[in-house]
């Protein structure tokens, strides 16, 4: 600091007149656990979802191998889910994402099956294809200043167009075993044949150890810093109750065929995603870009550039869940990633991000995208026809925002 | 009927955790100009709300007696019905339709269940007439000015036979000039039989115009002024609870080495690049000293400092700058932050702040690469940083947490100032730095920018407040259509040389 500035002479009051502290250890605890509770709303909502239809299901929601299914069918969404956030965050959309995610898969079938490339240069080369379809995007939404809405809905039709002229009118299949683990593969049997899985018991055990290292350590650096922390209960009830969480969710895996790769790509991009988000100066900018794109702009963020590699970084997401999808299938077709998008973006805002931008997490938009996976999962194993499974979302889409609106006016936001 | 058109008795108004009004008594007499003073925060705006139907009746507690008659309002249009007109702070015009839509905006004149525009524009012609504009009523809002704005806004108001009109400091975003004439139209309509209240932080027109004041603090009414009796220090102490000896605290400048000069900047408009906005100017700041920079609105004040500040503003830019005697560049924002030269914007809310975002991200948001430690920001260093700035700066709020929209102007002020701070500057720039803030969060500003010189700083202070820069500049510049019209040292300012100087024209 460069120049201490020490307080005018003032005994003025507090904003808003007096606030009323009732200095009461219990209340005290209370009301932090109260305030936790409404910040993870979307997460209690998942729970309430997930014992409703575990219910509903008469307990094959929760059997193993559905566990373990229902990752891998919403592998791609969730995927698309990360990019979508932090797009939505900086205050912009993206519908071309299923287009995209179809296109890059109907090249990838080219690359893999019909010019019979290496599994993994054929990854790269797609990973790269969805990269510069960003690159276009983001070009026209940052640089010429076309609304993002605009650019994207061109995108979905562009790249619906170029997928079909890629396929020929042809399905593209079967895909390499390597290739087709991205969707279906599983890590296991490394130590042989076994009724639980050792792999994914230690996995989980190693995540649950990891979990609570950081937890620790964030809590003794925020205390190092005379910052405020939660309850020491309330933070071991948390802890215990998602270690718990972890242990039989690895448990569930454990019982069948071990860890999916799909899992697998989505932690370390949740991991990574999340770092990005919170501790980066770029996350920082796309949170103050949503925020308020005038002041970021007047604080030296550099509003275009980060626009730009938003879209970048959505069209190698939306190329990435194009290959898990074709993957899964075994089949670049015509009709993959359709309504990807709606699914995506459904996600991020149930997640709790703001449609005016500004607002929005990582684990918020994953959180949601599992909602939508269990609520289609939950009423598939009912027997439910599709027709109703699409009303049900999108009532549920419109439920979550309007109790994220009803919270934030009643907690007096803007 | 008694003599008061107006009593709010006993009004309380509570909201989770906080007593925004407690027991508040108001009687305002027939036909007068009432004007209601105190710090933002104080429950000025909250009362209005009261009155005016935004919180519906139960919502509070104690009685509105309007015209005699206990009313209960549950919405603003109860009380419209009534003849009580509030006009925000924040105009509620829409800029796309024009003045006479505006005006009937939700109040339509319809025959035969149509919009009967011949009818619509031509009454919005006399209303326009009777608070002096005559602009065409089918010009859109966003073409004329905010002053006209406003008194479009008052046309809307006569146009629902407005007994009781209540400006939430109507002259905030005017200059001098609009400023007098929205004042004289408020004594104009009290000789037509239109009570009016007026929630404003200048004492100066408080004194023009109001016929009594009451002062509100911390939620309570302190007392109630009649005119004859109404002084400055009055007002200043009941508002702040103290006595404030000098509105201005002391300054001994310490004047150093030339800091910036800036040689030949010209800037053109940024949609028509043949408007000059800024022509040829020319000005220097030295280290420790406090330059001001006087002009009316719409002299190019803010466009020279935002063109100059990494061209946030304008096309066809020109002209030199020279940093201790070094010329420098700074063609994007990031680049004058990496001179040293930092600017807060007149517009807090609009270009200054992330008021969805807590006050620790708005310090650190233009410093974060100070921050950063093997690429990843160190939140519990912004966390400690945040912290120290809000004990200096004493910007009041329980924690660094708390939300920026959640402040009041004062303190949001202090935020962006923090930022500035923050990012390590030689030269600040502050644009309108006190607008909008009250008495006591105006007198901090101003220790914080004699602290900024003091440390060797040079700070430019653009205003439209004449006393105030007077009160603190060492040394002053009127621009006047986009040209410096001359430069006084602070012992040769007066108001009126300074006057002189800020509305000097063009040799045409």
């Amino acid at each position: 600091m460069s120049d201490p500035i020490t307080p005018a002479p003032t005994e003025t009051q507090a904003v808003g007149g007096n606030i009323n502290p009732i200095e009461n250890k219990f209340t005290d605890r209370l009301s932090h656990i109260l305030s936790d509770l409404g910040r993870n709303g979307i997460f209690i909502a998942l729970i309430v979802v997930v014992v409703l239809f575990a219910f509903l299901t008469d307990g094959i929601l929760l059997r193993p191998q559905n566990i373990s299914n229902l990752i891998v069918q919403n592998g791609y969404i969730l995927v698309l889910a990360i990019g979508m956030v932090m797009v939505i965050i900086a205050g912009h959309i993206d519908l071309s994402v299923g287009s995209v995610a179809a296109f890059v898969g109907a090249c990838s079938g080219v690359f893999a099956v019909n010019w019979g490339m290496p599994w993994w240069l054929a990854v790269i080369l797609s990973l790269a294809i969805g990269a510069a379809v960003g690159v276009w995007q983001g070009f026209w939404i940052a640089f010429v200043g076309i609304p993002a809405f605009i650019v994207t809905l061109a995108g979905m039709l562009i790249f619906r167009g170029l997928a079909l002229v890629v396929l020929g009118n042809a399905n593209i299949g079967s895909f390499p075993d390597e290739y087709r683990a991205l969707g279906n593969g599983f890590l296991s049997d490394l130590f042989g044949e076994f009724e639980l899985d050792p792999l994914t018991l230690g996995v989980g055990a190693l995540a649950i150890i990891a979990l609570v290292i950081q937890q620790v350590r964030t809590r003794r650096g925020r205390q190092k810093y005379d910052q405020e922390v939660e309850p020491i209960i309330w933070f071991v009830t948390k802890l215990v109750l998602i270690s718990a969480a972890i242990g039989l969710f690895a448990y569930a895996l454990a019982q069948y065929k071990g860890i999916p790769v799909t899992l697998i790509i989505l932690a370390v991009l949740v991991f990574i995603y999340g770092i990005v988000m919170n501790r980066t100066v770029f996350g920082r900018h796309i949170y103050a870009i949503g925020g308020n794109r005038h002041a970021a702009e007047l604080s030296g963020i550099k509003t275009r550039r980060v626009d730009f590699w938003l879209f970048v970084n959505m069209g190698t997401l939306a190329a990435l869940a194009g290959l898990i999808f074709t993957a899964r299938l075994n089949l670049a077709g015509p009709k993959a990633g359709d309504g990807f998008e709606l699914e995506a973006i459904s996600a991020a805002f149930i997640g709790g991000a703001a449609v005016q931008g500004g607002v929005g997490t990582i684990g918020g938009a994953i959180i949601g995208g599992l909602i939508i996976g269990v609520l289609n999962n939950g009423m598939s194993i009912m027997g439910i026809g599709i027709e109703w499974q699409q009303a049900v979302k999108g009532l549920v889409l419109l439920l979550a925002v309007a109790f994220d609106v009803y919270n934030k006016r009643r907690s007096g936001g803007n | 009927m008694t003599t008061n058109i107006l009593e709010m008795r006993g009004i309380t108004k509570t909201f989770p955790g906080v007593k925004a009004l407690s027991d508040v008594t108001l009687e305002v007499a027939r036909g007068e100009v009432h004007a209601i003073c105190g710090e933002n925060g104080a429950g000025k705006s909250t009362l209005m709300k009261v009155l005016s139907g935004v919180y519906p009746s139960g919502s509070y507690e104690g009685d509105i007696v309007f015209e005699d008659e206990v009313v209960q309002f549950s919405s603003i249009t109860d009380s419209e019905a009534k003849g009580i007109v509030i006009i925000h702070q924040e105009l509620a015009l829409s800029p796309y339709l024009s003045i006479a839509e505006n005006i009937f905006l939700n109040n339509e004149v319809k025959a035969r269940g149509l919009i009967d525009w011949n009818k619509t524009n031509h009454e919005a012609a006399k209303l326009l007439a009777r608070v002096g504009l005559s602009d065409n009523p089918t010009t859109k809002i966003m073409n004329i000015g905010v002053g006209k704005q406003q008194l479009v806004e008052i046309a809307k108001a006569l146009s629902k036979q407005v007994k009781l009109l209540i400006l939430d400091e109507p002259t905030a975003a005017l200059n001098d000039e609009d400023s007098d004439h929205l004042l004289d139209l408020i004594l104009h309509l009290k000789e037509q039989g239109i009570t009016s209240i007026i929630i404003s932080h200048k004492l100066n027109e408080i004194k023009k115009v109001a016929d009594s004041v009451t002062v509100i603090r911390d939620g309570k009414t302190i007392e109630t002024i009649a005119k004859a009796d109404v002084t400055e220090d009055r007002i200043i102490k009941d508002m702040v609870g103290r006595d404030l000896e000098h509105r201005y605290p002391e300054h001994t400048p310490d004047i150093g080495e030339e800091l910036l000069r800036v040689e030949d900047w010209t800037a053109h408009h940024p949609q028509d690049p043949t408007r000059v906005m800024v022509d040829n100017v020319n000005i220097t700041v030295n280290a420790g000293e406090i330059v001001g920079i006087a002009g009316l609105m719409g002299a190019g004040r803010t466009e020279f400092a935002m063109s100059l500040f990494g061209q946030s503003y304008g096309s066809r830019i020109s002209g030199r700058v020279f940093k201790r005697g070094k010329e420098i560049r700074m063609r994007s924002v990031s680049e004058a932050i990496d001179n040293g030269v930092a600017y807060a914007t007149e517009d807090r809310k609009t270009y200054g702040l992330n008021l969805i975002e807590d006050i620790k991200r708005n310090i650190s948001m233009a410093s974060l690469k100070k921050l950063e430690k093997f690429g990843l920001v160190h939140d519990n260093e912004e966390y400690k940083v945040a912290n120290e700035y809000r004990k200096s700066m004493n910007i009041k709020a329980p924690n660094v947490l708390v939300k920026t929209g959640k402040l009041s102007g004062g303190n949001q002020q202090k935020v962006v100032l923090s930022k500035w701070i923050y990012s390590d500057p030689d030269v600040l720039i502050l644009d309108e730095p006190t607008r909008g803030i009250d008495v006591g969060a105006k007198y901090e500003i101003y220790t914080i920018i004699n602290r900024l010189a003091a440390a060797g700083k040079g700070v430019i202070v653009i205003s439209s407040e004449l006393p105030e820069l007077l009160g603190i500049c060492d040394r002053i510049y009127a621009l006047s259509e986009g040209r410096i019209t001359g430069e006084l040292p602070i012992d040769e300012a007066t108001p009126e040389s300074v006057l002189k100087l800020m509305t000097m024209e063009k040799p045409r």
